[in-house]
Protein backbone atom coordinates (compact mmCIF):
# COMPACT_ATOMS: atom_id res chain seq x y z
CA UNK A 1 0.00 0.00 0.00
CA UNK A 2 2.32 3.18 -1.36
CA UNK A 3 -0.28 6.03 -1.55
CA UNK A 4 2.80 8.42 -0.97
CA UNK A 5 4.22 9.37 -4.66
CA UNK A 6 7.84 11.42 -4.04
CA UNK A 7 10.34 12.09 -1.69
CA UNK A 8 9.03 14.72 0.36
CA UNK A 9 5.57 13.04 1.00
CA UNK A 10 7.12 10.07 1.83
CA UNK A 11 10.00 11.59 4.12
CA UNK A 12 6.35 13.41 6.33
CA UNK A 13 4.78 10.54 6.59
CA UNK A 14 7.61 8.93 7.64
CA UNK A 15 8.40 11.84 10.21
CA UNK A 16 4.44 11.49 11.77
CA UNK A 17 4.11 7.74 12.14
CA UNK A 18 7.39 6.56 13.01
CA UNK A 19 9.54 10.57 13.58
CA UNK A 20 9.28 10.72 17.33
CA UNK A 21 9.84 7.14 18.17
CA UNK A 22 12.89 7.08 15.88
CA UNK A 23 14.85 9.61 17.25
CA UNK A 24 14.29 8.68 20.72
CA UNK A 25 15.45 4.83 20.05
CA UNK A 26 19.14 6.48 18.06
CA UNK A 27 19.37 9.06 21.09
CA UNK A 28 18.74 6.68 23.80
CA UNK A 29 20.19 3.40 22.42
CA UNK A 30 22.58 4.11 19.41
CA UNK A 31 24.06 7.30 20.05
CA UNK A 32 25.22 6.38 23.60
CA UNK A 33 26.34 2.98 22.45
CA UNK A 34 28.26 4.50 19.94
CA UNK A 35 29.64 7.08 21.97
CA UNK A 36 30.26 4.46 24.41
CA UNK A 37 32.63 2.33 21.94
CA UNK A 38 34.89 5.51 21.71
CA UNK A 39 35.10 6.23 25.08
CA UNK A 40 36.67 3.02 25.26
CA UNK A 41 39.67 4.58 23.97
CA UNK A 42 39.86 7.61 26.17
CA UNK A 43 40.69 8.42 29.64
CA UNK A 44 38.02 10.21 30.93
CA UNK A 45 37.75 10.38 34.53
CA UNK A 46 33.81 11.03 34.72
CA UNK A 47 34.42 15.00 35.88
CA UNK A 48 36.99 16.86 33.70
CA UNK A 49 35.93 18.37 30.80
CA UNK A 50 38.57 17.25 28.56
CA UNK A 51 39.99 13.37 27.75
CA UNK A 52 42.89 12.67 26.09
CA UNK A 53 42.72 9.75 23.16
CA UNK A 54 44.71 6.80 24.87
CA UNK A 55 44.67 3.93 22.17
CA UNK A 56 43.94 0.96 23.38
CA UNK A 57 45.46 1.12 26.47
CA UNK A 58 41.82 0.22 28.74
CA UNK A 59 41.43 -2.89 27.08
CA UNK A 60 44.45 -3.92 27.44
CA UNK A 61 44.32 -2.78 31.68
CA UNK A 62 41.41 -4.52 31.66
CA UNK A 63 42.59 -7.72 30.05
CA UNK A 64 45.49 -7.59 32.59
CA UNK A 65 43.60 -6.90 35.57
CA UNK A 66 43.14 -10.11 37.88
CA UNK A 67 39.81 -8.90 39.55
CA UNK A 68 38.14 -8.64 36.78
CA UNK A 69 38.62 -11.59 35.37
CA UNK A 70 37.83 -13.78 38.64
CA UNK A 71 34.65 -11.58 38.34
CA UNK A 72 33.97 -12.66 34.89
CA UNK A 73 34.63 -16.74 35.72
CA UNK A 74 32.53 -16.02 39.06
CA UNK A 75 29.60 -14.72 36.62
CA UNK A 76 30.35 -17.23 34.11
CA UNK A 77 29.68 -19.85 36.82
CA UNK A 78 26.71 -18.30 38.50
CA UNK A 79 25.10 -18.16 35.09
CA UNK A 80 25.71 -21.63 34.88
CA UNK A 81 24.37 -23.15 37.88
CA UNK A 82 21.70 -20.49 37.30
CA UNK A 83 20.73 -21.62 33.95
CA UNK A 84 20.73 -25.34 34.54
CA UNK A 85 19.09 -25.04 37.93
CA UNK A 86 16.40 -22.58 36.78
CA UNK A 87 15.23 -25.04 33.66
CA UNK A 88 15.31 -28.07 35.47
CA UNK A 89 12.74 -26.79 38.12
CA UNK A 90 10.66 -24.71 35.63
CA UNK A 91 10.54 -28.33 32.99
CA UNK A 92 10.04 -30.25 36.30
CA UNK A 93 7.00 -27.62 37.48
CA UNK A 94 5.45 -27.51 34.52
CA UNK A 95 5.29 -31.21 33.70
CA UNK A 96 3.52 -31.53 36.95
CA UNK A 97 1.40 -28.84 36.42
CA UNK A 98 0.34 -30.22 32.76
CA UNK A 99 -0.32 -33.45 34.11
CA UNK A 100 -4.26 -33.18 34.81
CA UNK A 101 -4.07 -32.64 38.74
CA UNK A 102 -6.47 -30.08 40.34
CA UNK A 103 -5.36 -26.51 41.82
CA UNK A 104 -3.23 -26.00 38.61
CA UNK A 105 -4.17 -22.02 38.24
CA UNK A 106 -3.26 -21.84 42.37
CA UNK A 107 -0.07 -23.45 42.06
CA UNK A 108 0.71 -21.48 38.65
CA UNK A 109 -0.36 -18.22 40.26
CA UNK A 110 2.19 -18.76 43.56
CA UNK A 111 4.99 -19.88 41.47
CA UNK A 112 5.04 -17.18 39.20
CA UNK A 113 4.69 -14.01 42.36
CA UNK A 114 8.66 -13.94 42.39
CA UNK A 115 8.41 -11.99 38.79
CA UNK A 116 6.23 -9.47 39.42
CA UNK A 117 8.55 -8.17 42.17
CA UNK A 118 11.61 -5.92 41.59
CA UNK A 119 14.97 -7.47 42.59
CA UNK A 120 15.98 -4.64 44.73
CA UNK A 121 13.02 -6.28 47.13
CA UNK A 122 13.36 -9.63 46.06
CA UNK A 123 16.97 -9.44 47.32
CA UNK A 124 16.16 -7.73 50.83
CA UNK A 125 14.03 -10.21 51.49
CA UNK A 126 15.89 -12.90 50.82
CA UNK A 127 18.84 -10.84 52.79
CA UNK A 128 16.67 -11.11 55.99
CA UNK A 129 15.73 -14.78 55.83
CA UNK A 130 19.81 -15.74 54.93
CA UNK A 131 21.02 -13.94 57.77
CA UNK A 132 18.47 -14.12 60.04
CA UNK A 133 15.51 -16.71 59.76
CA UNK A 134 17.76 -19.25 58.89
CA UNK A 135 20.28 -18.42 61.95
CA UNK A 136 17.54 -18.85 63.63
CA UNK A 137 16.47 -22.36 62.28
CA UNK A 138 19.99 -23.29 62.85
CA UNK A 139 20.10 -22.57 66.27
CA UNK A 140 16.66 -24.42 66.25
CA UNK A 141 17.49 -27.25 65.59
CA UNK A 142 21.33 -27.65 66.05
CA UNK A 143 22.24 -27.51 62.21
CA UNK A 144 26.18 -26.74 61.64
CA UNK A 145 24.99 -25.68 58.05
CA UNK A 146 23.10 -22.27 59.45
CA UNK A 147 24.58 -21.73 62.17
CA UNK A 148 26.36 -18.67 60.78
CA UNK A 149 24.89 -16.33 58.01
CA UNK A 150 25.59 -17.59 54.52
CA UNK A 151 25.96 -14.11 53.37
CA UNK A 152 29.35 -14.03 55.11
CA UNK A 153 30.71 -16.93 54.13
CA UNK A 154 32.08 -16.55 50.24
CA UNK A 155 31.72 -19.75 49.21
CA UNK A 156 27.95 -19.97 50.46
CA UNK A 157 27.13 -16.34 49.32
CA UNK A 158 27.62 -17.18 45.78
CA UNK A 159 24.74 -20.25 46.50
CA UNK A 160 22.87 -17.76 48.29
CA UNK A 161 22.60 -15.83 45.14
CA UNK A 162 22.23 -18.68 42.17
CA UNK A 163 19.19 -19.68 44.81
CA UNK A 164 17.45 -16.52 44.89
CA UNK A 165 17.89 -16.34 41.40
CA UNK A 166 16.06 -19.98 40.94
CA UNK A 167 13.62 -18.97 43.01
CA UNK A 168 12.86 -15.68 41.10
CA UNK A 169 13.12 -17.04 37.42
CA UNK A 170 11.57 -20.60 37.46
CA UNK A 171 8.32 -19.56 38.07
CA UNK A 172 8.51 -17.17 35.05
CA UNK A 173 10.31 -20.06 32.97
CA UNK A 174 7.81 -22.81 33.93
CA UNK A 175 4.60 -20.71 32.18
CA UNK A 176 7.26 -21.00 29.02
CA UNK A 177 7.46 -24.60 29.33
CA UNK A 178 3.79 -24.87 30.66
CA UNK A 179 2.57 -23.50 27.01
CA UNK A 180 4.91 -25.89 25.39
CA UNK A 181 4.06 -28.86 27.02
CA UNK A 182 0.22 -27.79 26.32
CA UNK A 183 0.93 -27.51 22.14
CA UNK A 184 2.17 -31.56 22.38
CA UNK A 185 -0.53 -32.88 20.14
CA UNK A 186 -2.50 -35.10 22.23
CA UNK A 187 -2.53 -37.82 19.22
CA UNK A 188 0.96 -38.49 19.52
CA UNK A 189 0.71 -39.26 23.41
CA UNK A 190 -1.61 -41.53 22.67
CA UNK A 191 0.00 -43.10 20.12
CA UNK A 192 2.86 -43.60 21.95
CA UNK A 193 0.30 -45.13 24.91
CA UNK A 194 -1.07 -47.21 22.43
CA UNK A 195 2.07 -48.74 20.78
CA UNK A 196 3.19 -49.76 24.70
CA UNK A 197 5.46 -47.10 25.33
CA UNK A 198 6.62 -46.56 29.17
CA UNK A 199 6.64 -42.78 30.50
CA UNK A 200 10.74 -42.47 30.38
CA UNK A 201 10.78 -43.53 26.69
CA UNK A 202 7.17 -41.27 25.99
CA UNK A 203 9.31 -38.17 27.44
CA UNK A 204 12.37 -38.99 26.02
CA UNK A 205 11.44 -39.83 22.12
CA UNK A 206 8.13 -37.58 21.86
CA UNK A 207 7.98 -34.83 24.61
CA UNK A 208 12.30 -33.76 25.08
CA UNK A 209 12.20 -33.26 21.29
CA UNK A 210 8.97 -31.80 21.05
CA UNK A 211 10.16 -29.56 23.66
CA UNK A 212 12.85 -27.74 21.83
CA UNK A 213 10.98 -24.27 21.23
CA UNK A 214 10.87 -23.88 24.37
CA UNK A 215 13.77 -24.95 25.73
CA UNK A 216 15.39 -22.49 22.81
CA UNK A 217 12.95 -19.55 24.88
CA UNK A 218 13.49 -20.32 28.05
CA UNK A 219 17.47 -20.60 27.82
CA UNK A 220 17.86 -17.90 26.26
CA UNK A 221 16.47 -15.55 28.45
CA UNK A 222 17.76 -16.93 31.22
CA UNK A 223 21.30 -16.75 30.05
CA UNK A 224 19.98 -13.07 29.39
CA UNK A 225 19.20 -11.93 32.61
CA UNK A 226 21.54 -14.01 35.02
CA UNK A 227 24.62 -12.70 32.52
CA UNK A 228 23.15 -9.06 33.55
CA UNK A 229 21.88 -9.73 36.57
CA UNK A 230 22.51 -6.06 39.33
CA UNK A 231 19.58 -5.37 41.38
CA UNK A 232 19.95 -8.87 43.46
CA UNK A 233 23.33 -8.76 43.13
CA UNK A 234 23.22 -5.59 45.16
CA UNK A 235 20.72 -5.66 47.72
CA UNK A 236 21.18 -9.61 48.57
CA UNK A 237 25.31 -9.55 49.18
CA UNK A 238 26.32 -6.22 47.66
CA UNK A 239 29.37 -8.02 46.34
CA UNK A 240 30.51 -9.28 49.84
CA UNK A 241 31.73 -10.32 52.09
CA UNK A 242 35.32 -8.92 50.43
CA UNK A 243 34.05 -8.66 47.13
CA UNK A 244 33.71 -12.61 46.64
CA UNK A 245 30.58 -12.08 45.44
CA UNK A 246 30.73 -9.27 43.06
CA UNK A 247 29.21 -10.21 39.46
CA UNK A 248 30.29 -8.33 36.32
CA UNK A 249 27.37 -6.12 35.74
CA UNK A 250 28.27 -4.92 39.44
CA UNK A 251 32.27 -4.86 38.45
CA UNK A 252 31.38 -2.51 35.45
CA UNK A 253 29.69 0.00 37.57
CA UNK A 254 31.87 0.00 40.69
CA UNK A 255 34.73 0.92 37.92
CA UNK A 256 32.90 3.61 36.14
CA UNK A 257 31.25 5.27 39.11
CA UNK A 258 32.71 4.64 42.25
CA UNK A 259 36.18 4.22 40.85
CA UNK A 260 35.54 7.15 38.50
CA UNK A 261 37.72 4.91 35.48
CA UNK A 262 35.17 5.20 32.78
CA UNK A 263 37.17 4.75 29.98
CA UNK A 264 38.25 1.16 31.65
CA UNK A 265 34.54 0.82 32.81
CA UNK A 266 33.05 1.40 28.82
CA UNK A 267 35.73 -1.16 27.46
CA UNK A 268 34.59 -4.24 30.37
CA UNK A 269 31.20 -3.06 29.15
CA UNK A 270 32.06 -3.06 25.80
CA UNK A 271 33.72 -6.52 26.03
CA UNK A 272 30.54 -7.73 28.15
CA UNK A 273 28.06 -7.43 25.55
CA UNK A 274 30.56 -8.88 23.13
CA UNK A 275 30.41 -12.06 24.73
CA UNK A 276 26.56 -12.11 25.82
CA UNK A 277 25.70 -11.66 22.38
CA UNK A 278 28.27 -14.54 21.35
CA UNK A 279 26.89 -16.95 23.52
CA UNK A 280 22.86 -16.04 23.31
CA UNK A 281 23.15 -15.72 19.59
CA UNK A 282 25.45 -18.90 19.18
CA UNK A 283 22.47 -20.98 21.72
CA UNK A 284 19.61 -19.49 19.32
CA UNK A 285 21.65 -20.93 16.57
CA UNK A 286 22.46 -24.11 17.95
CA UNK A 287 18.98 -25.02 19.47
CA UNK A 288 17.04 -24.24 16.85
CA UNK A 289 19.02 -26.78 14.63
CA UNK A 290 17.72 -29.12 16.80
CA UNK A 291 13.99 -28.36 16.31
CA UNK A 292 11.60 -30.99 14.88
CA UNK A 293 8.04 -30.99 13.12
CA UNK A 294 5.97 -32.62 15.06
CA UNK B 1 -5.12 -48.54 36.64
CA UNK B 2 -7.36 -45.94 38.18
CA UNK B 3 -6.18 -46.34 41.85
CA UNK B 4 -2.37 -46.40 40.43
CA UNK B 5 -3.11 -43.28 38.89
CA UNK B 6 -5.11 -41.67 42.50
CA UNK B 7 -1.60 -42.76 44.29
CA UNK B 8 0.48 -41.07 41.37
CA UNK B 9 -1.57 -37.56 41.52
CA UNK B 10 -1.43 -38.00 45.52
CA UNK B 11 2.24 -37.87 45.18
CA UNK B 12 2.01 -34.91 42.48
CA UNK B 13 0.42 -32.72 44.85
CA UNK B 14 2.10 -33.73 47.73
CA UNK B 15 5.62 -32.54 45.64
CA UNK B 16 3.72 -29.70 44.46
CA UNK B 17 2.21 -28.27 47.58
CA UNK B 18 5.60 -28.21 49.72
CA UNK B 19 7.41 -26.63 46.37
CA UNK B 20 4.88 -23.95 46.80
CA UNK B 21 5.05 -23.31 50.60
CA UNK B 22 9.27 -22.95 49.86
CA UNK B 23 8.58 -20.39 47.41
CA UNK B 24 5.78 -18.38 49.42
CA UNK B 25 7.79 -18.78 52.71
CA UNK B 26 9.88 -15.78 51.81
CA UNK B 27 6.74 -13.41 51.52
CA UNK B 28 5.42 -15.00 54.76
CA UNK B 29 8.07 -14.32 56.64
CA UNK B 30 8.15 -10.52 55.92
CA UNK B 31 4.40 -10.04 55.96
CA UNK B 32 4.71 -11.93 60.03
CA UNK B 33 7.87 -9.38 60.89
CA UNK B 34 6.22 -6.35 59.71
CA UNK B 35 3.86 -6.84 62.86
CA UNK B 36 7.04 -7.40 65.35
CA UNK B 37 9.02 -5.24 67.15
CA UNK B 38 12.99 -5.65 66.79
CA UNK B 39 13.08 -7.40 70.21
CA UNK B 40 10.06 -10.03 69.00
CA UNK B 41 12.16 -10.49 65.74
CA UNK B 42 15.34 -10.75 67.34
CA UNK B 43 13.67 -13.68 70.04
CA UNK B 44 11.98 -15.81 67.66
CA UNK B 45 11.38 -14.35 63.85
CA UNK B 46 9.21 -17.59 63.11
CA UNK B 47 6.46 -16.49 65.68
CA UNK B 48 2.64 -15.34 64.69
CA UNK B 49 2.54 -12.27 66.03
CA UNK B 50 0.04 -11.87 68.85
CA UNK B 51 -1.47 -8.73 67.32
CA UNK B 52 -2.14 -6.63 64.54
CA UNK B 53 0.49 -3.81 65.54
CA UNK B 54 0.81 -1.12 62.81
CA UNK B 55 3.71 0.96 64.03
CA UNK B 56 5.97 -0.11 62.13
CA UNK B 57 3.76 0.78 58.92
CA UNK B 58 3.73 4.25 59.80
CA UNK B 59 7.07 4.62 60.82
CA UNK B 60 8.27 3.35 57.47
CA UNK B 61 5.40 5.19 55.62
CA UNK B 62 6.81 8.63 56.92
CA UNK B 63 10.52 7.88 56.80
CA UNK B 64 10.51 6.85 53.33
CA UNK B 65 7.94 9.35 52.09
CA UNK B 66 5.79 6.35 50.84
CA UNK B 67 3.29 8.73 49.23
CA UNK B 68 6.02 11.03 46.96
CA UNK B 69 8.11 7.51 46.04
CA UNK B 70 4.63 5.94 45.05
CA UNK B 71 3.29 9.08 43.13
CA UNK B 72 6.82 9.26 41.67
CA UNK B 73 6.72 5.66 40.10
CA UNK B 74 3.12 6.06 39.09
CA UNK B 75 3.55 8.87 36.58
CA UNK B 76 7.11 7.80 35.00
CA UNK B 77 5.47 4.22 34.38
CA UNK B 78 1.89 5.72 32.91
CA UNK B 79 3.27 8.25 30.68
CA UNK B 80 6.07 6.34 29.76
CA UNK B 81 4.03 2.92 28.96
CA UNK B 82 1.39 5.10 27.14
CA UNK B 83 4.17 6.58 25.27
CA UNK B 84 5.62 3.17 24.04
CA UNK B 85 2.31 1.92 23.26
CA UNK B 86 1.52 4.92 21.12
CA UNK B 87 4.64 5.49 19.64
CA UNK B 88 6.19 2.25 18.69
CA UNK B 89 2.08 0.95 17.38
CA UNK B 90 2.26 3.94 14.98
CA UNK B 91 6.20 2.92 14.10
CA UNK B 92 4.91 -0.98 13.60
CA UNK B 93 2.17 0.27 11.44
CA UNK B 94 4.76 2.06 8.96
CA UNK B 95 7.34 -0.18 9.22
CA UNK B 96 4.79 -3.31 8.15
CA UNK B 97 2.25 -1.00 5.47
CA UNK B 98 5.35 0.83 3.48
CA UNK B 99 7.94 -1.50 1.97
CA UNK B 100 10.43 0.94 1.88
CA UNK B 101 14.07 0.02 1.95
CA UNK B 102 15.10 2.60 4.90
CA UNK B 103 11.55 1.05 6.68
CA UNK B 104 13.22 -2.49 6.53
CA UNK B 105 16.80 -1.21 7.20
CA UNK B 106 15.17 0.53 10.63
CA UNK B 107 13.03 -2.28 11.48
CA UNK B 108 16.05 -4.55 11.51
CA UNK B 109 18.40 -2.14 13.17
CA UNK B 110 16.07 -1.60 16.08
CA UNK B 111 15.86 -6.05 16.29
CA UNK B 112 19.43 -5.71 15.90
CA UNK B 113 19.89 -3.40 19.31
CA UNK B 114 18.06 -5.73 21.60
CA UNK B 115 21.35 -7.74 22.01
CA UNK B 116 22.77 -4.52 23.45
CA UNK B 117 22.63 -5.12 27.37
CA UNK B 118 21.57 -1.55 29.28
CA UNK B 119 25.05 -2.09 31.34
CA UNK B 120 26.89 -1.37 27.47
CA UNK B 121 25.08 1.54 27.39
CA UNK B 122 24.65 2.94 30.33
CA UNK B 123 27.98 5.23 31.09
CA UNK B 124 28.02 6.67 27.97
CA UNK B 125 24.52 7.66 28.44
CA UNK B 126 24.78 8.97 31.98
CA UNK B 127 27.95 11.15 30.27
CA UNK B 128 25.79 12.69 27.34
CA UNK B 129 22.53 13.86 29.10
CA UNK B 130 24.22 14.96 32.18
CA UNK B 131 26.00 17.18 30.27
CA UNK B 132 23.09 18.44 28.27
CA UNK B 133 21.34 19.02 31.61
CA UNK B 134 19.19 16.29 31.50
CA UNK B 135 19.69 14.42 34.70
CA UNK B 136 17.53 14.22 37.67
CA UNK B 137 14.44 14.98 36.30
CA UNK B 138 11.80 12.40 35.85
CA UNK B 139 10.67 13.63 32.16
CA UNK B 140 14.35 12.42 31.06
CA UNK B 141 13.91 9.37 32.56
CA UNK B 142 10.21 8.82 31.08
CA UNK B 143 11.97 9.85 27.74
CA UNK B 144 14.70 7.18 28.58
CA UNK B 145 12.14 4.44 29.05
CA UNK B 146 10.74 5.14 25.55
CA UNK B 147 13.75 4.93 23.77
CA UNK B 148 14.83 1.67 25.70
CA UNK B 149 11.26 0.18 25.23
CA UNK B 150 10.56 0.93 21.36
CA UNK B 151 12.20 -2.41 19.73
CA UNK B 152 10.81 -4.84 21.46
CA UNK B 153 7.32 -3.15 21.53
CA UNK B 154 7.73 -2.57 17.85
CA UNK B 155 8.77 -6.09 17.50
CA UNK B 156 5.56 -7.39 18.79
CA UNK B 157 3.09 -5.27 16.73
CA UNK B 158 4.81 -5.69 13.73
CA UNK B 159 4.72 -9.47 13.82
CA UNK B 160 0.81 -8.38 14.80
CA UNK B 161 -0.18 -6.11 12.06
CA UNK B 162 1.46 -7.97 9.56
CA UNK B 163 -1.57 -10.99 10.06
CA UNK B 164 -4.62 -7.83 10.02
CA UNK B 165 -6.18 -7.79 6.42
CA UNK B 166 -5.32 -4.47 4.92
CA UNK B 167 -8.73 -4.18 3.37
CA UNK B 168 -10.24 -2.06 6.01
CA UNK B 169 -8.28 0.07 5.67
CA UNK B 170 -8.22 -0.02 1.87
CA UNK B 171 -12.24 1.29 2.18
CA UNK B 172 -11.26 3.59 5.07
CA UNK B 173 -9.12 5.38 2.63
CA UNK B 174 -11.53 5.66 -0.57
CA UNK B 175 -13.85 6.84 2.21
CA UNK B 176 -11.38 9.85 2.29
CA UNK B 177 -9.52 8.93 5.84
CA UNK B 178 -5.88 10.41 5.93
CA UNK B 179 -3.66 7.68 6.95
CA UNK B 180 -3.30 9.23 10.76
CA UNK B 181 -7.19 8.91 10.83
CA UNK B 182 -6.97 5.12 9.28
CA UNK B 183 -4.70 4.29 11.81
CA UNK B 184 -6.14 5.18 14.62
CA UNK B 185 -10.32 4.59 14.19
CA UNK B 186 -9.59 1.55 12.44
CA UNK B 187 -5.92 -0.29 13.50
CA UNK B 188 -5.22 0.73 16.30
CA UNK B 189 -8.89 -0.39 18.32
CA UNK B 190 -8.03 -4.03 16.60
CA UNK B 191 -4.34 -3.72 18.42
CA UNK B 192 -5.75 -4.53 21.57
CA UNK B 193 -4.87 -7.55 22.97
CA UNK B 194 -1.23 -6.82 21.56
CA UNK B 195 -1.24 -3.58 23.72
CA UNK B 196 -2.35 -5.43 27.05
CA UNK B 197 0.64 -7.41 26.31
CA UNK B 198 3.38 -4.82 25.94
CA UNK B 199 1.52 -2.61 28.74
CA UNK B 200 1.98 -5.89 31.07
CA UNK B 201 5.53 -5.86 29.95
CA UNK B 202 6.78 -2.92 30.17
CA UNK B 203 4.52 -2.03 33.44
CA UNK B 204 6.30 -4.58 35.18
CA UNK B 205 9.50 -3.55 34.07
CA UNK B 206 9.84 0.34 34.16
CA UNK B 207 7.46 -0.30 37.70
CA UNK B 208 10.48 -2.35 39.13
CA UNK B 209 13.40 -1.32 37.05
CA UNK B 210 16.10 0.01 39.53
CA UNK B 211 19.25 0.54 38.14
CA UNK B 212 18.44 3.01 35.25
CA UNK B 213 16.27 5.42 38.02
CA UNK B 214 19.27 5.33 40.25
CA UNK B 215 21.56 6.50 37.69
CA UNK B 216 18.91 9.67 36.31
CA UNK B 217 17.34 10.49 39.55
CA UNK B 218 19.67 11.95 42.38
CA UNK B 219 17.42 13.69 44.82
CA UNK B 220 15.19 12.34 47.09
CA UNK B 221 12.18 13.68 45.81
CA UNK B 222 12.56 12.81 43.03
CA UNK B 223 12.93 8.90 44.07
CA UNK B 224 10.77 6.18 42.59
CA UNK B 225 9.45 3.25 44.67
CA UNK B 226 12.59 0.90 43.92
CA UNK B 227 15.02 3.46 44.85
CA UNK B 228 13.58 4.66 48.02
CA UNK B 229 13.05 0.81 49.71
CA UNK B 230 16.60 1.20 48.80
CA UNK B 231 17.52 3.88 50.46
CA UNK B 232 15.34 3.09 53.71
CA UNK B 233 16.80 -0.05 53.88
CA UNK B 234 20.48 0.33 53.81
CA UNK B 235 19.28 3.35 56.76
CA UNK B 236 17.15 0.83 58.30
CA UNK B 237 18.79 -2.36 58.14
CA UNK B 238 18.98 -3.21 61.80
CA UNK B 239 15.56 -2.00 62.76
CA UNK B 240 14.18 -5.20 61.36
CA UNK B 241 10.50 -4.40 62.02
CA UNK B 242 10.95 -0.93 59.82
CA UNK B 243 12.27 -2.69 57.00
CA UNK B 244 10.04 -5.42 56.84
CA UNK B 245 7.19 -2.98 56.82
CA UNK B 246 8.98 -1.24 53.98
CA UNK B 247 9.37 -4.07 51.81
CA UNK B 248 5.54 -4.69 52.39
CA UNK B 249 4.23 -1.48 51.60
CA UNK B 250 6.39 -1.76 48.19
CA UNK B 251 5.26 -5.43 47.88
CA UNK B 252 0.98 -4.54 48.05
CA UNK B 253 0.35 -2.36 45.37
CA UNK B 254 1.86 -5.14 43.22
CA UNK B 255 0.23 -8.52 44.96
CA UNK B 256 -3.45 -6.48 44.89
CA UNK B 257 -2.93 -5.69 41.03
CA UNK B 258 -2.02 -9.27 40.48
CA UNK B 259 -4.60 -10.98 42.50
CA UNK B 260 -7.00 -8.97 40.43
CA UNK B 261 -5.44 -9.60 36.81
CA UNK B 262 -3.55 -12.79 37.55
CA UNK B 263 -4.33 -14.52 34.27
CA UNK B 264 -3.89 -11.09 32.27
CA UNK B 265 -0.50 -10.99 33.65
CA UNK B 266 0.49 -14.76 32.91
CA UNK B 267 -0.53 -14.63 29.76
CA UNK B 268 0.85 -11.22 28.87
CA UNK B 269 4.76 -12.40 29.79
CA UNK B 270 4.13 -15.12 28.39
CA UNK B 271 2.81 -14.13 24.89
CA UNK B 272 5.68 -11.36 25.03
CA UNK B 273 8.47 -13.86 26.04
CA UNK B 274 7.07 -16.45 23.25
CA UNK B 275 7.05 -13.86 20.09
Amino acid sequence: MNIEKNFLSKLKTYLIFAGPMTFAFLTVVILPFIYGIYLTFTDWNGISATHAFVGLDNYLQVFNDKVFWSSFLLTLRYVLFSVILVNVIAFFLAYLLTSGIKGQNFFRTGFFTPNLIGGILLGFIWQFIFSNILVYIGELFNLPIFSASWLTDPNKAFWALVIVTVWQYSGYMMVIYIAGFMNIPRELIEAADIDGANSYYRLKNIILPLMVPSFTICIFLTLQRTFMVYDVNLSLTNGGPYKSTELISMHVYNTAFLSQQYGIGQAEAFFLFLIVAIVTLSQVYFSQRMEVES
Amino acid sequence: MQKKNGALNAIKIVVLSVVFLLYIFPFFVVLINSFKDRKDILMNPLMIPAKLNLNNYIEAFTKMDYTHAFVNSLIITIFSVILIIVLSAMTAYIFVRRNWKFNQFMFFFMIASMTIPFQAIMIPLVKIYGSIGMMNNKWSLVYMYIGFGASLAVFIYHGFIKSIPLELEEAALIDGCSPLQTFFKIVFPLLKSTTVTIAILDILWIWNDFLLPSLVLISPEQRTLPLSVFYFYGTYTIEYGYAMAGLMLAIIPIIIVYLIMQRQIIEGVLRGSIK
